[in-house]
């Protein structure tokens, strides 16, 4: 064997590849012209084949030895089989090609999934990382040309053991091709197909590949790379275990996920909101437990050895009652559990904690967190919300991702029916309000009344409230003693009759307004906002008053309790004057009114009825009328489950709105009542089980089961506002008020955030104290603030602009996605009139023949009517089209083909399959040239043989 | 299970593990499911690889498969004639593709054959409407059902035929963003799989 001739084989191998690749190509890019195309790889493959034979003869001419005879019979073995898959390659033809389809299209899988996959399998797959082709091979090309290099490997390998340096190309070519197969072996699983053809497949490459493996001395970086393949395919699933485990870590998730399978995703979108801020409340009390209460009760001053630390004389009797301790007075008050206990030591304990400094920080991160947190959920959200097109397959994904397939109990079966069932529903609902067309001045009018309405409540309410506030302050002047009950409760009364009829009020005033419910529940929950302002105005400035009350009384004690340590000094000292220090019990020294405690206690006590109101609503109003209605339904003159009372609804507002401004609470109060997140915890712990229970047990869903925004970006606006108002109060009080001078950790001090720069002072050297006077004076800090402040314009201004951009993006698509699909309409339609002129008179028989033929012919007939087409050019393009969507080797789809190309100048299938052309004619008159699926179709359809299942 | 199988071959096991996305242990566990559902068919020597078939009524009885809406079409898709009836290399077949090893394209592929319940090759509209209440157990009413239907046609119909070939299913699932965790649910599947026949042979 001469160079030369290895060089041509050479060469020729390559055009036969390029070749290949380029066909390849052209098909991906026009599936009209397929056929042509693939007549011609064959006529030329043929010729390589027997170019191929024409060298290999030469080869065994210049060669001889027992080791060619061996070659030459393994050779002719090989051959025979060749010639067989040549017998059976027009048979194997549309196989062939669907094989080529699935190839392309798991090629890109199978590359990324190669390395993870690789290890795993059986023998001599963990060598492929050699360079992989870059032009993406048919299978059929592979196949060919894996019988042509068959037959060259083995002159390879014959021309190897004899002339060394010649082989180097060979060898790489080689080496590539056994890659190849490697590269299939690897891949196979992802093929498609039958297990039959995928076992058969694959003996073939494996025996392709055992043999000539050898010949490449390969598998020196073995190991290694199986064990780095090992280690990724660990590290996978270690992510995934993880992933899997973080996600069995969120609390709830079943109870909410039963919830929305019955009630639909806006009631489940409050318990999800309940589960967010109990995770929320959670890392609150962790930072008060941890950092205030249990420090202050294991190394602080213990009970009874302070005044502030003991009950005192007067409320000794009853600071053990339970109704005191329900009140959170008595003992309670006297513990960790409110601001006043604490002492204002600047270090506790052995570990020298700083309490002081450790609770204002506390208080004001724990503000700061929240602030955080909400704000950062916030932008995620918005992000969400920016992000997907997911409204363009709404309906598709719905229908085709839903099912979990995972499901294995007949109990999580039924509720993902329902849970299916409920989310087609509240498509619907969205689709018919997105098509409603309505008087539109009607609707306006009445929408402009209901705001009208609404405003003119809301004023009444908050004047009424504002009215009550006053002449509860006047009469607070005077003494509460000389009036009545009604006089000193009014103004929770009044916020409570507010609080329960306006509501009512506003729904029947949005039913005016006839908007989707998932925007009237945002008027609702805006309206009755507004109205929880009002109460939650009126307790803080009655709070303030309280304060300013209870500052005045400090002055007075603080002058009275001079006197009585003078008088106390006068009365003893003469009597037993052994004893310096006097010794008084604790509980006996006259102290101040402490209003920081105080102010907790309110915010206590608020916390708690609003607690057991919630839930005495539930029991009442859900549970009870539950009973009542289900029970007496079967003794009543009208219908009490459809009739009047009926079973209730679940009030996402109204719960929401309770959520939020009890959050408010927390955040105002926790500063003065450290044990304000434990309550929050546990009663948000406690209202998921109630409620849950509840609305699976007594409420109905909703008339029109709606969807919520994905995102309630709406509760969190609403939950910053909030906890922006509840943080000013807290500052307020925090700067601007003296704390009291005999109880809490700040006493003593003018004001409480001088703890921080006594912490300076005391706890680091004295240049940090004075870098921090020179950052802290306003010279600096105004250039700061204006800084951030133009940043933040700055940053809001480009984030507009991209949202613009974005928007401006999906724009274009969506209009070129639609351009997209009139042209093709056209083009179905222009295609369709030059079919209809022909057929005017072939009606739907023929379609439902076509598609019966389409559905029965089963494999071998199918094989046999391919054949048939094979020999015509117009028959091969829909074989090689329709073999994208079969996956067996026998099923012939006969006129039925995917478009390969979209917006292409290929006329979309519709025209076969919805108006198949007559399967008797024999001519193709009427079709135009240039359009060689038409004809295709035609001889196609009624070769296959009406075989019917 | 011991070290040494004598259901299959060798051969047989590497050649399936080259098939399938199942490890060899993996293989074996379901060959005990396959032979648990049918003890008296299923021999337990397989390396003749002998012609057994178990009909759909058993398949389909299967905890995995047993909720399923789907499950007829499921077995059909996969079964060699079609029939639902599987054999051994259907069922490893079937495991294989619905495991999560799988690669979207040939899930999606397969989705595809399960969704078209007359095998013409397209999704049409009575396809799509089976569809429908077989998730919803027929509690949707025929209007609503059929505007679903449109509203599927047109979102995902791309080149407007009326119907919804592989190319349009594949384009419109692959942007799905539960099709991934679509995967991950039929992965469990196979988890179950796993533990459910190492129960039965302690």
């Amino acid at each position: 064997m001469t160079k030369q001739d290895k060089s041509t084989e050479g060469n020729d191998g390559n055009d036969d590849n390029e070749e290949g690749s380029a066909v390849e190509n052209e098909e991906a890019a026009k599936g009209t012209d397929k056929g042509r195309k693939r007549a011609t790889p064959r006529t030329r493959r043929a010729h390589a084949r027997g170019r191929d034979r024409h060298g290999d003869e030469e080869d065994e001419d210049g060669e001889d030895g027992a080791r060619r005879t061996g070659h030459r019979r393994h050779r002719s073995r090989r051959r025979g089989r060749a010639a067989g898959n040549e017998a059976s390659d027009s048979d194997m033809e549309p196989a062939k090609a669907r094989k080529n389809q699935a190839n392309q299209k798991s090629k890109e899988d199978d590359e990324e999934e190669e390395d993870e996959k690789g290890g795993k399998g059986g023998k001599g797959k963990n060598e492929k990382k050699g360079d992989k082709k870059p032009d993406k091979k048919g299978k059929k090309e592979k196949a060919n040309k894996k019988k042509k290099d068959k037959k060259k490997s083995g002159s390879g390998s014959d021309s190897e053991s004899e002339e060394e340096p010649i082989t180097e190309e060979e060898l790489a070519k080689l080496k590539e091709e056994v890659e190849e197969k490697k590269k299939l072996i690897a891949t196979l699983r992802n093929k498609p197909w039958k297990m039959k053809k995928k076992l058969s497949v694959l003996k073939e490459a494996q025996l392709f590949v055992e043999k000539f493996e050898g010949a490449l001395g390969k598998g020196k970086g073995k190991k290694f790379y199986a064990y780095k393949v090992m280690m990724t395919k660990k590290w996978m699933k270690f992510q995934r275990d993880f992933e899997n485990f973080k996600t069995a870590c969120i609390p709830w998730e079943m109870k909410i996920k039963e919830i929305e399978s019955h009630f639909g995703s806006s009631v489940a979108s409050y318990f999800i909101f309940l589960r967010w801020m109990y995770g929320i409340n959670m890392i609150l009390f962790g930072l008060t437990f941890g950092l205030v209460m249990v420090p202050e009760a294991l190394m602080g001053k213990p009970y009874g050895s302070l005044p502030r630390k003991t009950v005192p004389r007067a409320e000794e009797a009853t600071a053990m009652n339970f109704a005191t301790l329900w009140d959170f007075s008595g003992l309670a008050q006297y513990s960790v559990l409110f601001y006043g206990y604490y002492n204002n030591q600047r270090t506790i304990g052995w570990l020298k904690f700083r309490m002081p400094l450790s609770y204002f920080l506390v208080g004001v991160g724990s503000i700061g967190y929240s602030f955080m947190v909400v704000t950062r959920t916030m932008a995620k959200n918005a992000n969400d919300d920016g992000g997907g097109d997911d409204t363009s397959f709404n309906f598709s994904w719905k229908m085709f991702t839903s099912w979990d397939y995972l499901i294995g109990n007949p109990e999580t079966a039924d509720n993902k029916f329902a849970s299916i069932t409920t989310s087609f529903k509240e498509a619907i609902v969205e689709e018919q309000e997105s098509r409603k067309e309505e008087n539109i001045h009607l609707t306006r009018f009445l929408r402009v009344l209901a705001n009208f309405l609404a405003l003119c409540t809301l004023a009444g309410s908050g004047y009424l409230i504002f009215f009550v506030v006053r002449r509860s302050q006047q009469f607070a002047l005077e003494g509460l003693e000389n009036y009545g009950w009604w006089e000193r409760n009014e103004v929770n009364t009044v916020m409570s009759l507010l609080g329960m009829f306006c509501p009512t009020l506003f729904d029947v005033i949005s039913s005016l307004e006839n908007y989707h419910p998932r925007i009237a529940l945002r008027w609702q929950l805006g309206r009755i906002f507004a109205l929880f302002l009002g109460n939650l105005y009126t307790f803080i400035i009655a709070l303030m008053d309280e304060i300013n009350l209870k500052l005045e009384e400090e002055k007075i004690v603080k002058y009275n309790m001079t006197i009585w340590e003078a008088s106390l000094y006068n009365g003893t000292i003469p009597e037993n004057s052994t004893a310096p220090p006097i010794q008084v019990d604790p509980a006996d020294v006259p102290r101040g009114p402490c209003w920081e405690t105080m102010v907790g206690q309110e915010f206590v006590r608020l916390v708690v009825s609003d607690m057991m109101t919630t839930y005495i609503t539930i029991l009442i109003g859900d549970f009870l009328r539950a009973v009542f209605v289900r029970f007496f339904n079967y003794c009543w003159c009208w219908d009490l489950e459809y009739g009047f009372p009926s079973y209730s609804e679940f009030d996402i507002s109204g719960n929401v709105l309770g959520l939020i401004f009890n959050q408010g609470m927390i955040w105002m109060g926790s500063f003065y009542a450290p044990c304000l997140p434990a309550i929050n915890v546990f009663r948000l712990h406690t209202s998921m089980y109630l409620q849950c229970w509840a609305v699976m047990c007594c409420n109905v869903p909703q008339e029109r089961v709606f969807k919520a925004s994905r995102s309630n970006n709406f509760y969190m606006a609403m939950l910053l506002f909030i906890l922006f108002l509840s943080t000013l109060p807290a500052v307020y009080t925090i700067v601007s008020i003296p704390p009291s001078f005999d109880c809490g950790p700040f006493s003593g001090k003018t004001r409480m955030y001088e703890v921080i720069s006594e912490t300076l002072e005391h706890d680091f050297p004295s240049w940090f104290g004075k870098v921090f006077g020179y950052a802290s004076n306003p010279g600096l800090i105004l250039p700061f603030i204006l800084l951030m402040v133009l940043s933040i314009y700055y940053l809001n201004a480009t984030s507009k602009s991209y949202k613009e951009a974005n928007l401006e993006l999906k724009k274009k698509l969506q209009s070129q996605a639609e351009e997209n699909k009139r042209r093709n309409k056209q083009k179905a339609q222009k295609s369709n009139e030059q079919e209809e002129n022909p057929f005017e008179t072939e009606p739907s028989p023929a379609k439902a023949k076509g598609d019966k033929q389409d559905e029965s012919t089963p494999n071998k007939d199918g094989k046999k009517g391919q054949d048939g087409n094979g020999s015509k050019n117009t028959g091969q393009p829909q074989e090689a089209s329709s073999s994208q969507t079969l996956q067996r080797p026998g099923p012939v789809l006969n006129g039925h083909y995917p478009p390969q190309s979209r917006g292409g100048n290929l006329p979309p299938p519709s025209i076969a399959v919805t108006r198949p052309p007559g399967p008797r004619r024999p001519g193709v008159p009427g079709y135009p040239p240039g359009n060689p699926c038409l004809p295709g179709m035609q001889p196609g359809m009624p070769r296959g043989p009406p075989m019917y299942r | 299970m011991g070290n040494k199988q004598t259901i299959f071959t060798q051969e047989q096991l590497d050649a399936y593990q080259d098939c399938t996305f199942f490890t060899r242990k993996e293989i074996l566990r379901l060959f005990y499911r396959y032979r648990d559902l049918a003890p008296q068919l299923v021999p337990l020597d397989y390396s003749a690889s002998p012609a057994v078939t178990l009909p759909y009524e058993l398949i389909g009885s299967m905890p995995e498969l047993k909720d399923n809406p789907f499950r007829q079409r499921i077995a059909e898709v996969f079964s060699e004639h079609g029939d639902g009836n599987m054999t051994l290399d259907d069922f490893l077949d079937m495991f294989s593709v619905l495991s999560e090893m799988a690669p979207r394209d040939l899930k999606a592929y397969y989705a595809f054959k399960i969704y078209d319940y007359n095998n013409d090759d397209y999704i049409c509209k009575s396809d799509l409407e089976k569809t429908v209440n077989k998730l919803t157990r027929n509690e949707l009413t025929p209007e609503e059902v059929s505007l679903v239907c449109e509203k599927v046609i047109y979102e995902a119909d791309v080149d407007n035929d009326g119907k919804l070939s592989l190319a349009d299913f594949q384009h419109m699932i692959v942007r799905a963003p539960d099709f991934l965790r679509y995967l991950v649910s039929l992965i469990t599947t196979t988890e179950q799989e796993k533990t459910l026949p190492q129960r039965t042979n302690i």
